[in-house]
């Protein structure tokens, strides 16, 4: 179980303080599955970045399986079990698509047919793959399919995504929605998701959005979604 | 063939050499001397008499045999110069393990000077790796002065990688390749500092006739207060393609010059070069973390990937 409690993040000096994140508090349910919606700048990413260790909260508390977990790094929070997929991965010169799944499953050189499995659930073959460099050789819908199989080759208890489908074909993203949901359906893994996508949203168990730096709604998908579609364009009046 | 444990480690650095067991023809220098020689059908080794060194003469039509040749240096104080020629007749197709390993343990400098001079025959393909490793707990300097010089006649193939691993203290590499009629030559070299160690990379790529392409590959790392300077150049006489590409990884208080040029004598030659230095990324340290690894091993496995 995660526990979020009484989360803030703000940036600058005392005069000119920038709040991010205002007085989250959460909790999520093992098994469950989140999607983190909202208008952009809203602190989704902070948030997500917050609870892998990515950025460190002004104050509040991060309870992960019953340990307070805010003071620890990334490292000691990915070994935990916590795994986090980047917005905009990074690329790595040398380092081949095999070399990062195998970092990832935490063995030396993890098997072809194991490797094989995570790729064919982002939609990529691994004849095609394995041997590639993660370089600029590999387009940005590549880049980022091959970041979601090393999140799947983590085995994670808790498997926070976001905006995985940014800049995914269509094809492959219906795969990716696809092993999200049976993913979800085996009930291992907590999954948090950045998302603005119907059809990733439609796979949550709850919706949660966050606007201003606060969650302004939750629920269902059912009762959330209409709220979001009435707000889409703020108070601004030319928009409306 | 017996090595002591030191030239076993020197060995197994810098040429794979396992066990002192060696396939295919082979000549082992060490401290000046050849320690172990053997020749096949194909592939002829032969002491020069005037000065140090030897010629290494392949026959035509060779084809997937290894020749070894590396250089091990475990004396202190002791410098040479040596010229070794490679005459590689044609349609060969062979690999060529070269590489200097120097162990100093005492308070001299050891120093290897080399001169390769390839002369590579039509169709003929050649595969030339050479390493650069030095150990020793000695306050003498270990210093390493490699020239390669390539004659790649029509249709000829040089792949030259070379590596210099670790523990060179100072190395000034010039290697000159002249490309005739559709020859090709992919140059990679990977070289990593730390400490005060200095190392100078001059190369120049002639492409001199119609068709011939060149690639260069550097990629280093600067660690500590060590410097580097990279004086990659391409020419083109004819209707050929060049590529250099020059990346660095900085760190610590170290200093990299990346200077690549690129000359074009004929309106049909096209050359591209690419130079670039920075430190290792926050976002790859950063994504290895969130796979588990710690900030160091993030740090070690980027750089291992890098240097691959």
């Amino acid at each position: 179980m995660l526990e979020l409690k009484n989360i803030c993040y703000s940036v600058g000096s005392q005069d000119t303080e920038n709040s991010i994140i205002n007085d989250i508090s959460l909790t999520v349910e093992d098994g469950r599955l989140i999607v983190l919606t909202g208008p952009n700048g809203g602190g989704k990413t902070t948030l997500a970045k917050i609870i892998m260790g990515l950025v460190h909260p002004t104050s509040g508390r991060i309870v992960w399986n019953g340990q307070d977990v805010t003071d620890l790094g990334i490292t000691e929070r990915a070994q935990l079990g916590i795994s986090y997929g980047f917005q905009q991965p990074p690329r790595f010169k040398g380092i081949r698509v095999r070399d990062l799944l195998s970092i990832a499953s935490g063995k030396k050189l993890l098997p072809k047919a194991e490797a094989c499995s995570y790729l064919t659930q982002v939609g990529l073959c691994a004849n095609d793959y394995l041997d590639r460099e993660v370089d600029a050789s590999l387009s940005g819908g590549e880049v980022k399919r091959i970041e979601i199989a090393t999140i799947l080759a983590r085995n994670s208890a808790l498997l926070i995504l976001d905006e995985p489908e940014a800049g995914i074909d269509l094809w492959s993203f219906s795969k990716l929605t696809e092993t999200f949901g049976q993913l979800h359906e085996k009930h291992d893994s907590t999954m948090i998701i950045i998302s603005h996508q119907e059809r990733i949203i439609s796979l949550a168990d709850e919706i949660i959005v966050i606007s201003g730096g606060k969650i302004s709604h939750r629920g269902a998908k059912d009762q959330v979604l209409p709220n979001i579609l009435a707000n889409t364009y703020g108070c601004c009046p030319v928009m409306k | 063939m017996m090595f002591n444990e030191t030239d076993s480690v020197l060995l197994e650095k810098i040429a794979d050499i396992k066990g002192g067991e060696i396939k295919g023809a082979y000549n082992i220098r060490k401290d000046s001397g050849c320690a172990s020689r053997a020749t096949t059908e194909n592939i002829d080794i032969v002491t020069k008499t005037d000065k140090a060194g030897i010629d290494i003469i392949i026959k035509p039509g060779t084809k997937n045999e290894v020749c070894h040749i590396p250089v091990i240096i475990t004396q202190t104080g002791l410098t040479e110069m040596v010229y070794n020629d490679f005459y590689i007749g044609e349609n060969a197709d062979v690999t060529i393990i070269a590489g200097c390993g120097i162990h100093n343990c005492g308070g001299e400098e050891s120093r290897h000077d080399g001169l390769h001079t390839f002369y590579i025959g039509a169709g003929a393909r050649v595969k030339y790796v050479e390493k650069h490793y030095g150990d020793g707990d000695g306050t003498g300097a270990r210093v390493m002065n490699p020239q390669t010089v390539a004659y790649l006649s029509e249709g000829a193939f040089l792949q030259m990688d070379t590596a210099q691993i670790k523990g060179i203290d100072s190395t000034r590499r010039d290697t000159k390749i002249v490309c005739g009629k559709d020859a090709e030559t992919v140059v990679t070299e990977r070289l990593q500092t730390h400490g005060a160690q200095t190392a100078e990379s001059n190369m120049e790529i002639v492409l001199d006739g119609d068709g011939a392409r060149g690639q260069v590959i550097s990629r280093s790392v600067a660690q500590d207060e060590s410097v580097q300077i990279f004086y990659p150049r391409m020419t083109g006489n004819a209707r050929c393609f060049g590529h250099v590409q020059c990346d660095s990884i900085i760190m610590d208080s170290a200093k990299i010059s990346s200077i690549p040029a690129i000359t074009a004598n004929s309106t049909e030659a096209q050359l591209i070069h690419e130079a670039a230095i920075g430190k290792i990324a926050g976002d790859q340290l950063l994504k290895l973390q969130t796979l588990g690894l710690t900030e160091q091993e993030a740090e070690d496995r980027i750089l291992k990937g890098f240097l691959a």
